[in-house]
């Protein structure tokens, strides 16, 4: 249990450390430090599980299983790079006047603080702290979001504020409904304990927890970006500072699915119904077509790639509903390398609007005349999460095709039309921006690419062979989600 | 179910859902601030007085903790707060024309009967006395979604937002005895957050569109312009 305590601390002194301390030329570099520890403290716990399986921390408060363990270490690991990333970055955004000293120790401050409710969402056992954690999340982003003060930057953040606000409290509701079923077979303190509800589950009134389930899908499905509750994603990501565009992308969509998951598991044991896999193919796969055709829209780099976001979280969502052994471990697979891709697409494109100066996508040419480095990493950032063989992307996503062609045949159908449409939609914005013509004056600018390199040769390396452990890991939590064995 | 039939307990808590219920359709039709943040206060009253009773009652030391932070909340700080935002921005003259009176009212009373409707299979399992309390918790919930659609104040809309939680901390208190400790504490401590960031908040959008109506922000769409 030490490691997740370690975690916990870490990124609370984290937050109490950057509110404090005075301005300092190496804030970013402090900041890489924190979250290295954090990464070594999760490589620990996962060494742990590894060897002992499951833990239940003595006051269980805390949960750590093979379904949270490796999303605890990939929150920790893109946290990782993407501070490494913000550091220049955030520099570059105040030489240029767009930041003061005290909106960067904000940042700074609120990148731990947002850390911290994700490691919470995760290691919790507590249906109730995973809600709270939920929320503290939104509350953390939402200043970060209107970051560079502008009228456009306000508006965007306030309306992920209210969105999220009220969307979250529909899960609450959902938690309230949740527990009422639990403390009618269980006492009251310990009646919201997933450990507690994941082995009674049968027992809870199936009829309650279908309601609870419906609020819980509409408030955590807000967070993820399902449509028709995405209203808040693409603005959220395209006005605040883009190292945020990464870990909202990156994790907070992931864990928001994880609460829903984690959900579908109780409610599935009470009800002995397809009815929350339903639900959720029908969101998935709605997010999936809707987020693929407005791709084809957009104007703006950021919006672009958060409206593949939503493509790609419905997607998920989508297999998760579907359920069983093969459509449970591509759900799983496929949150680890969209998690890695999308983060990584982020960062040069981070970069590459510092390099045009705008974010419009008509204005950013040359890239890779420009910077090599920058329109090498966008274009095979891109044909990653386009779904191209040989990286993980293809892999989760032929296996998704393979287990509905198994299970609902005439999905197969929208999905494939779906890829494709996306598809389409990435490459025709993409191509004229990395290829072609340098624009006048165009100049690199100061970049570290080491966290796109690393993430794009782990999805690589995810679509040729997933690592023993790792498959290990996705399986048994695939087991633990379905009640069956994929390998 | 005859009301006077039942307990003392259960009486007083079906009478603090009525008027929880009552005050949220006051605050639907209020075009003016400073009473929407009047009826505010006095649902957070309404929430303090139940949380005590329940806490009474049921020999509960945790709850009376919880009434402690509603009332400190709910009652005194956030209308304290915004009620300071209204005279700051010089808005307590104003009357907010409300789009179709009727209409919002009308709506308020389905979403009420929509609330029942969705939760009464659950009736099965319990008594009508908790498809009451729940059903008004939920229909308190939508009907401050409604609150938020049908006002076009940034502080209305936070009125509406904190009358949702409300409502859920309503449930809480009357299906289920309140919630954990620990979770009643989070639920607290992410309220008190919120409420400083939409006072930030205000100061931002003031200073950006040098007004607090948030019909006025309109830059980000998908439609091109």
């Amino acid at each position: 249990m030490i490691p997740v305590y370690l975690l916990l601390s870490i990124a609370f002194v984290g937050i109490v450390f950057f509110a404090l301390s005075g301005h300092k030329a190496e804030i970013g570099k402090i900041n890489v430090w924190f979250n290295s520890v954090s990464l070594f403290a999760t490589i620990w716990l996962a060494i742990n599980v590894l060897n002992n399986g499951t833990i239940l921390s003595a006051d269980k408060a805390f949960l750590i299983d093979s379904f949270n363990v490796y999303l605890i270490v990939l929150t920790a690991f893109v946290g990782l790079t993407t501070s490494i990333f913000s550091n220049p970055y955030m520099a570059h955004e105040k030489e240029l006047g767009k930041l003061t000293d005290k909106r960067l120790k904000l940042y700074y401050s609120m990148y731990q603080g947002f850390m911290l409710a994700m490691y919470l969402v995760l290691t919790t056992n507590n249906m109730g702290v995973m809600w709270v954690g939920m929320e503290a999340a939104t509350l953390a982003t939402v200043l970060l979001v209107s970051l560079y003060r502008t009228p456009e930057s306000i508006e965007a953040a306030w309306k992920y504020f209210i969105l999220c606000g009220v969307g979250i409290a529909q899960a609450l509701f959902g938690t309230i409904l949740l527990y009422y079923a639990a403390v009618q077979i269980g006492d009251g303190e310990n009646a919201l304990l997933w450990s507690e509800l994941f082995q009674h589950a049968s027992q809870l009134n199936p009829e309650v927890l279908q309601i609870a389930f419906v609020f819980m899908l509409i408030g955590y499905g807000t967070k993820i970006g399902l449509v028709p509750l995405h209203n808040w994603l693409p603005d959220a990501h395209s006005e605040g500072p883009t190292p945020m565009s990464a870990v909202l992308s990156g994790l907070l969509l992931n864990d928001a699915l994880y609460a829903v998951v984690r959900n579908k598991m109780l409610v599935d044991g009470a009800t002995h119904s397809d009815m929350a896999g339903h639900l959720m193919m029908g969101f998935g796969l709605l997010s999936f077509l809707v987020g693929a055709l407005f791709l084809h829209r957009q104007k703006d780099i950021k919006r672009l790639f958060s409206y593949s976001s939503i493509e790609h979280m419905g997607l998920m969502t989508f297999a998760f509903g579907v359920g069983g052994a093969l459509a449970t471990f591509a759900a799983l697979l496929h949150m680890t390398v969209h998690s890695l891709t999308k983060s990584a697409i982020f960062v040069t494109v981070g970069h590459a609007t510092q390099v045009a100066g705008t974010q419009r996508m008509d204005k950013i040419r040359g890239l890779i005349k420009t910077q090599p480095k920058i329109g090498w990493g966008l274009l095979i950032g891109t044909i990653s999460i386009a779904g191209f063989p040989p990286f993980g992307v293809f892999t989760s996503e032929f296996l998704v095709l393979l287990a509905t062609m198994h299970s609902y045949p005439w999905l197969t159908l929208p999905l494939l039309l779906g890829i494709g449409i996306a598809f389409a939609g990435l490459f025709r914005h993409i191509q004229p921006m990395v290829y072609g013509e340098k624009p006048e004056g165009q100049q690199p600018v100061k970049a570290n690419l080491l966290p796109v390199i690393i993430h794009l040769a782990l999805v690589l390396w995810l679509g040729l062979a997933i690592p023993g452990f790792l498959a290990h890991w996705f399986s048994q939590a695939t087991f633990l989600i379905s009640g069956s064995s994929p390998l | 179910m005859n009301i006077e039939s039942q307990d003392l307990y259960t009486q007083i808590i079906l009478s603090m859902a009525a008027l929880v219920g009552l005050t949220s359709f006051l605050m639907l039709g209020q075009g003016r601030l400073l009473r929407l943040i009047f009826v505010f206060a006095i649902q957070g009253l309404l929430l303090t007085l139940t949380t005590a009773v329940a806490a009474y009652s049921l020999d509960n030391h945790h709850l009376y903790i919880s009434a402690v932070l509603t009332l400190a909340l709910k009652v005194i700080f956030i209308p304290w707060m915004l009620r300071n935002e209204v005279l700051k921005s010089n808005l307590h003259r104003d009357v907010e024309a409300l789009g179709n009176q009727t209409a919002i009212m009308l709506g308020g009373a389905s979403l009420m009967v929509f609330s029942y409707y969705v939760l009464h299979p659950i009736v099965q399992t319990t008594s009508p006395v908790m498809l009451n309390a729940l059903a008004v918790s939920l229909s308190v919930v939508l009907l401050g979604m409604l609150l938020m659609i049908s006002h076009k104040q940034a502080i209305a809309h936070v009125v509406g937002f904190m009358s949702i939680e409300n409502g859920l901390f309503f449930a809480a208190i009357v299906a289920t005895k309140g919630m954990p400790m620990v979770v009643e504490l989070g639920i607290a401590f992410d309220v008190l957050v919120a409420a400083v960031l939409f006072g930030i908040f205000f100061f931002h959008i003031r200073s950006s569109i040098d007004s607090l109506d948030v019909d006025l922000m309109n830059k980000l769409n998908e439609v091109d312009k």
